[in-house]
C-alpha cells in the first residue's frame, strides 16, 4: 500500500512516500524535509510533488494520506492538515489523522525501551507540549501543555528513561528519536487502520488551547 | 480565449468561501456556484473579527465547502479547468487555510493555479452580474478595507489612487455600532435604524475633506471618535440617546465622503463607470447616493447584489476566470500567502 504522510506540526515541513507492505515495518521510498522553516505553506506542497517525483509515482497512486494532527503551533499546523484533507478530496482518498507526538515516539521506540518515555515539543510562549508514552512507543498520557518546569515536575510522577522531540532537552532525560514526526513513524501509527482499510473518522487537530480572544469590557470614554 | 471552469477559494477573513464560474470563449462568464459558510456569530461576542478563531474555522468549513459547490454546479472534479485562490491581503493565518487548499486541489487534478488579489476579485465579480467590465474606477468598502481603484482592465495592473488612513469604513460601523448598543457586525443593523432617523440631526464632520487632504484617502477614525462624544455628552445630560438619528447621521457622514470622492475621482481620471464593492457596498444608502450622485455625474453605476459584495468564492472564480480567458501564466505551488499584498499584483505570479 502507497501512503504519502505529511506533517506540518512543528518547525520541520515534512512529505514522505511511504510503502506500508502487508506485515513488518513501512519503509520510505522517499522524502523532502525542511528543518527550521518558518513558511510551511510555501515549502508543503512542493515537497509532496518532488518526494513523489523521486518515488517515482503520480498523486493518483497514492491509496492513503496520512497527516500529523498536532499538538503544535497553530498556523503551521493547519497548513499540513487543510493539504491532506483536500488532497485526499480531489483524489477520492482516505486522509488518516495521527498524533504528531505518537509519531515521533514510535520512531524513537523502534527498540523496545527499558522504560516509559515522553515527547516534549516546542509549544511557543514559554510552554511545551507532551506527550507520555509505554516502552514500546504506545500513549499513556497526554499529550498537554505546559511550562518545561512543570513537565519536569510531573516526570516525577510518570518515572522516564528517555525523551524524544525537539524539546526533549528540557526533561535533563537521555534524548533519542527523531526530533519531529518522520514518514515512517506517521504511517507506523496508522499502519493497523490503514492495514484493514477503516474508515478515517474526521480529522481533528490537537490544539490544546483555546484561540487568544477577550470580549471586550465596558467601553472606555473618549471625552475627558 | 480559452474556455474553462474555474473553481475559486477565498478565505482572507471570516468567509470560507467557494465559487465556480464558466467562462465561455466569446469571454462570458457565469456563476454556476457561490457557497459561503461563516464564522461571524463565533466572532459576535468578541466585537470583531478573532484571527485565530477564524482560521479554525476555515479549517473545518474548507473542504465541505468545495464539496457543496460542486454539488450545486452538478460537476465532478474532471470538468475543472483552473483553481483560483485568494493570496492577500487579509488575515495571514486564515488566508494560509485556502491557499494551501487550492494547491492541493491544483495538484491533484493538475490544473493551474492562480493566487489572486482579493480587491481585484471584489471588482471582478460584478461581471457576473452585469456582463464584460469597461474601464473602470472602482469603491471597495468593508471591514478590512476602503479603497478607491483605477481599473483600466480586470486581468491587468489596478492603480491605488486611495485608501483609509485609519479605519476601515466597515470598522466604524462596527465600533459605532457598539456604542449604540446594536450588535455585531454593525453594517446591517446601522443601516436597519437608520432608516427611521433623521440624516442631518447631527452634523457629524466629514474626515480629510479639507481642501489640502489627500483628495482620494479617507479617515474615519475622527468621525468615530466624534460620534462617541455625542453620545457620552447625552449620557452626562441624562438625555436618552436618540439612536436612530446619531445612526442614520453617522451613516451620512460615511455615505456623503465615500461617494463624493469616488465620484470625483472617475471624472478626473476619465472613467464612466464606477463600481462599488465590499460589504458595505451592501448599505442601502450607500447605494442610493452613489446612484443620485453618478446619475447627476453622467456616470454608470455598477454594484453586484449583496451576497456578491461581501467576501465570496464567486469572486475569486470570476477573475481566475478573466486570468484563465487569457491564458495568464499561473502561479507556482511555491505560492505564499501574502497578508499585506500590494493591490498593483493582480495575480502572484
Ligand atoms: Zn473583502
Amino acid at each position: 500500500m502507497l501512503v504519502l504522510a505529511l506533517d506540518t506540526s512543528t518547525s520541520t515541513v515534512t512529505a514522505g512516500v511511504v510503502d506500508l507492505p502487508e506485515s513488518g515495518a513501512p519503509v520510505v521510498r522517499a522524502q523532502r524535509v525542511s528543518a527550521g522553516a518558518r513558511k510551511h505553506g510555501e515549502l508543503l506542497m512542493p515537497h509532496v510533488l518532488e518526494a513523489c517525483a523521486e518515488a517515482g509515482v503520480a498523486l493518483r497512486d497514492v491509496d492513503a494520506i496520512v497527516t500529523g494532527t498536532g499538538p503544535g503551533p497553530f498556523t503551521g499546523l493547519r497548513v499540513g492538515m487543510v493539504t491532506a484533507a483536500a488532497l485526499g478530496d480531489a483524489l477520492g482518498t482516505p486522509v488518516h489523522g495521527v498524533c504528531s507526538h505518537d509519531a515521533i515516539a514510535r520512531e524513537a521506540c523502534a527498540t523496545r525501551l527499558s522504560g516509559n518515555m515522553v515527547v516534549v515539543t516546542d509549544a511557543r510562549r514559554r510552554e511545551v507540549y507532551w506527550a507520555g508514552y509505554d516502552a514500546e512507543g504506545y500513549r499513556i498520557t497526554g499529550p498537554h501543555v505546559e511550562a518545561p518546569a512543570v513537565l519536569v515536575e510531573r516526570l516525577a510522577g510518570f518515572p522516564s528513561v528517555a525523551a524524544a522531540g525537539e524539546q526533549a532537552a528540557v526533561t535533563g532525560l537521555p534524548v533519542i528519536g527523531p526530533a519531529t514526526p518522520g514518514p515512517a513513524g506517521l504511517v507506523a501509527v496508522a499502519a493497523d487502520v490503514l492495514r484493514a482499510g477503516t474508515d478515517p473518522g474526521p480529522l481533528r487537530p490537537l490544539y490544546l488551547r483555546r484561540p487568544d480572544a477577550v470580549e471586550p469590557g465596558a467601553r472606555k470614554r473618549v471625552s475627558a | 480565449m480559452t474556455s474553462g471552469l474555474v473553481l475559486g477559494i477565498e478565505t482572507s477573513c471570516d468567509e470560507t468561501g467557494v465559487g465556480i464560474v464558466r467562462v465561455d470563449a466569446d469571454g462570458t462568464t457565469t456563476l454556476l456556484a457561490n457557497e459561503i459558510s461563516s464564522s461571524v456569530e463565533e466572532h459576535a461576542r468578541f466585537g470583531g473579527v478573532v484571527p485565530e478563531v477564524a482560521s479554525r474555522a476555515h479549517l473545518q468549513a474548507m473542504v465541505p465547502a468545495v464539496h457543496r459547490a460542486m454539488t450545486t454546479a452538478g460537476i465532478t472534479a474532471r470538468d475543472v479547468d483552473a483553481v483560483a485562490v485568494t493570496a492577500g491581503p487579509g488575515l495571514s493565518g486564515a488566508l494560509l487555510v485556502g491557499v494551501a487548499a487550492a494547491k492541493a486541489y491544483a495538484a491533484a487534478w493538475d490544473v493551474p493555479l492562480y493566487g489572486v488579489n482579493h480587491l481585484a476579485a471584489h471588482v471582478a465579480v460584478d461581471t457576473l452580474q452585469n456582463g464584460p467590465l469597461p474601464p473602470a474606477l472602482a469603491l471597495l468598502v468593508s471591514g478590512g478595507h476602503s479603497s478607491l481603484l483605477s481599473v483600466p482592465d480586470l486581468a491587468g495592473p489596478v492603480t491605488p489612487l486611495g485608501a483609509t488612513i485609519d479605519d476601515a469604513a466597515g470598522e466604524a460601523f462596527d465600533k459605532v455600532a457598539r456604542l449604540l448598543g446594536l450588535p455585531f457586525p454593525g453594517g446591517p443593523h446601522i443601516d436597519r435604524v437608520a432608516r427611521d432617523g433623521d440624516p442631518s440631526a447631527v452634523a457629524f464632520p466629514r474626515g480629510l475633506t479639507g481642501p489640502r487632504d489627500a483628495p482620494f484617502d479617507f479617515s474615519f477614525s475622527g468621525l468615530k471618535t466624534a460620534v462617541a462624544r455625542h453620545v457620552e455628552a447625552l449620557e452626562r445630560a441624562g438625555t436618552p440617546v436618540p439612536v436612530a438619528d446619531v445612526a442614520a447621521s453617522f451613516q451620512e457622514a460615511v455615505v456623503d465622503v465615500l461617494t463624493a470622492k469616488a465620484v470625483r475621482a472617475a471624472r478626473e481620471h476619465g472613467m464612466d463607470v464606477l463600481c462599488l464593492g465590499g460589504g458595505v457596498a451592501a448599505n442601502s444608502r450607500l447605494r442610493a447616493l452613489a446612484q443620485d450622485r453618478c446619475d447627476a455625474a453622467g456616470l454608470v453605476l455598477r454594484v453586484p447584489r449583496p451576497v456578491l459584495c461581501t467576501d465570496n468564492g464567486a469572486m475569486v472564480a470570476a477573475l481566475g476566470a478573466h486570468l484563465l480567458a487569457r491564458d495568464a501564466a499561473p502561479s507556482p505551488l511555491a505560492l505564499p500567502a501574502d497578508s499585506s499584498l500590494p493591490v498593483t499584483e493582480v495575480l502572484v505570479g
